[in-house]
């Protein structure tokens, strides 16, 4: 095993970037993705990396680089978070559309109004619909790790989908952890050269994304949806080969945790899995079969290995990020959907939570696995009603 | 766009140029007229059309290009001296 280095999960990041040989970098700065393009940047100025990285002045325009970048054959790489996420989503549509595989770190942070710079997954959620495989890590090294098999997943022939990689703001991207940085060899041995079917050149001119009537244009977002669910093998063999590279094993599409014989498992997505990991243990000790089942994978949705894990289960808990203005929960409702019409759906509670960078206390997790199945349909743990204007109780 | 019957390639990807086939000017309800003893030659139409439907003649006139001119009637507007009218089509 190679020598662990205490670092930042931002920087951590950008060496994982680095060894990925990309050709152009372009990216805004904003909090808390800030530190891995600041870190690609001193790579790149320093001369300890080949790339260009284009300056702009809004994540729009690194947006609209990146698909330029990629359209050239060049591999391409950005990152942001929240605002700068939004402000992306134009583009992100048709960096997924024109089947660029661009690699993006999305720094999760939760979205404004009201302002907050505080982690959340509203932003990665927001854009689950624009085509881009979404990988979400638990740890520093997970997320070092995810960036070669991200540029694997999708610039494989098959797939051409762009690859969002998702890390808690903060929880992740400013904490130091002993990390094993990436080997270059092992990288070029795992990660091969982008070589796309069709190249944006001036000696043989294409346009990329054209004009669509309605006569072409549903079979044109048909083979868009066909692309990324047929990703799915993709992202399960880029894990498999890299644990057999590396010995670490994160799970491919989702990851289990003592949830074989458990009577509540609990669903979760990003840092909080690394926490909930230790809480599991905890509970096993106190003689609860507390388990867990861990979404790597949000997009393409892993249907088949989540009704794997949770069918028949007693009781479900689904912990998450993110919210559907005007419907509710996301992740909970879609892992409902997969159980329609079949008779081994689990008694499941849905719970919104973290938001903005609320914690998640174990006391409060003990205590809704403790009162057994009831009806949480999107409820809002840890909310604090005294804080709400009129609402006094 | 015309593809032909053939399968749209991966990302949408049509060989450059292939619009031309698409003759917007049926798009038109109005078409701009110009009036070439009025034109004092600033070339403001031909900078200003968003579809480069203005084309110079080796006189130096300026002329639309009415296979692909949509009639949003920007030239009119920007025309200096008058020399451009917008006239309905009448079929």
């Amino acid at each position: 095993m190679s020598e662990l280095t205490m670092m930042e999960g931002s920087l951590a990041v950008a060496l994982s970037v680095g060894v990925c040989r990309p050709n152009v970098i372009s990216a805004y700065p904003i909090t808390p993705q800030t530190h891995i393009v600041e870190d690609l940047a001193k790579l790149v100025a320093e001369g300890d990396l080949a790339a260009e990285f284009i300056n702009v002045e809004s994540e729009h325009s690194a947006a609209s680089v990146v698909l330029g970048a990629s359209a050239t054959g060049a591999r391409s790489y950005t990152a942001t978070t929240s605002q700068g996420l939004l402000l992306m989503t134009e583009v992100l549509y048709n960096i997924a559309g024109m089947r660029m595989p661009v690699v993006l770190t999305c720094a999760n942070r939760a979205v404004s109004a009201p302002l907050s710079i505080w982690n959340d997954h509203q932003d990665s959620f927001s854009v689950r619909d624009s085509g881009w495989i979404q990988l979400y890590a638990e740890d520093n090294q997970e997320v070092s790790d995810m960036h070669p098999q991200a540029f694997r997943i999708g610039e494989d022939p098959d797939v051409l989908m762009p690859v969002m990689v998702c890390m808690d703001g903060f929880l992740l991207t400013h904490t130091y952890e002993p990390i094993e940085v990436l080997d270059q060899d092992m990288v070029d041995s795992y990660l091969p050269r982008f070589e796309p079917e069709y190249r944006l050149s001036t000696a043989d001119p294409k346009s990329f994304g054209c004009f669509l009537d309605p006569v072409w244009y549903m079979e044109g977002r048909y083979a868009i949806e066909a692309a990324i669910e047929g990703a799915r093998e993709k992202v399960r063999q880029a894990a498999k080969d890299f644990t057999a590279l590396t010995g670490r094993d994160y799970g491919c599409l989702i990851d289990e945790y003592r949830s074989e014989d458990a009577e509540t498992i609990l669903v979760a997505m990003g840092s909080l899995v690394s926490e909930l990991r230790d809480f599991v243990d905890s509970e096993r000790e106190a003689g609860r079969k507390v388990g867990l089942v861990k979404i790597r994978c949000f997009r393409p949705f892993p249907k088949e290995e989540l009704l794997n894990a949770l069918g028949g289960a007693r009781h479900v808990i689904v912990l998450e990020k993110a919210v559907s203005l005007g419907y509710g929960s996301i992740l909970g409702p879609e892992i409902k959907a997969l159980f329609y019409g079949r008779s081994d759906v689990p008694a499941m509670d849905v719970y919104t939570a973290g938001m903005g960078g609320r914690e998640i206390l174990p006391e409060t997790l003990s205590a809704i696995i403790g009162a057994g199945p009831g009806d949480a349909d999107g409820h809002w743990l840890g909310l604090k009603p005294e804080l709400l204007e009129g609402r006094s109780s | 766009m015309s593809h032909d019957g053939k399968p749209i390639r991966t990302g949408a990807v049509v060989d450059a140029g292939t619009a031309a086939a698409n003759k917007t000017g049926s798009w038109r309800s109005k078409r701009p007229v110009f009036d070439n003893d009025k034109c004092i030659a600033c070339g403001l139409c031909e900078t200003y059309c968003p579809d480069g439907c203005v084309a110079i003649g080796e006189d130096g006139s300026f002329h639309p290009d009415y296979e692909y001119c949509k009639g949003c009637g920007i030239c009119e507007t920007v025309c200096r001296s008058d020399a451009i009218v917008m006239e309905e089509e009448r079929k």
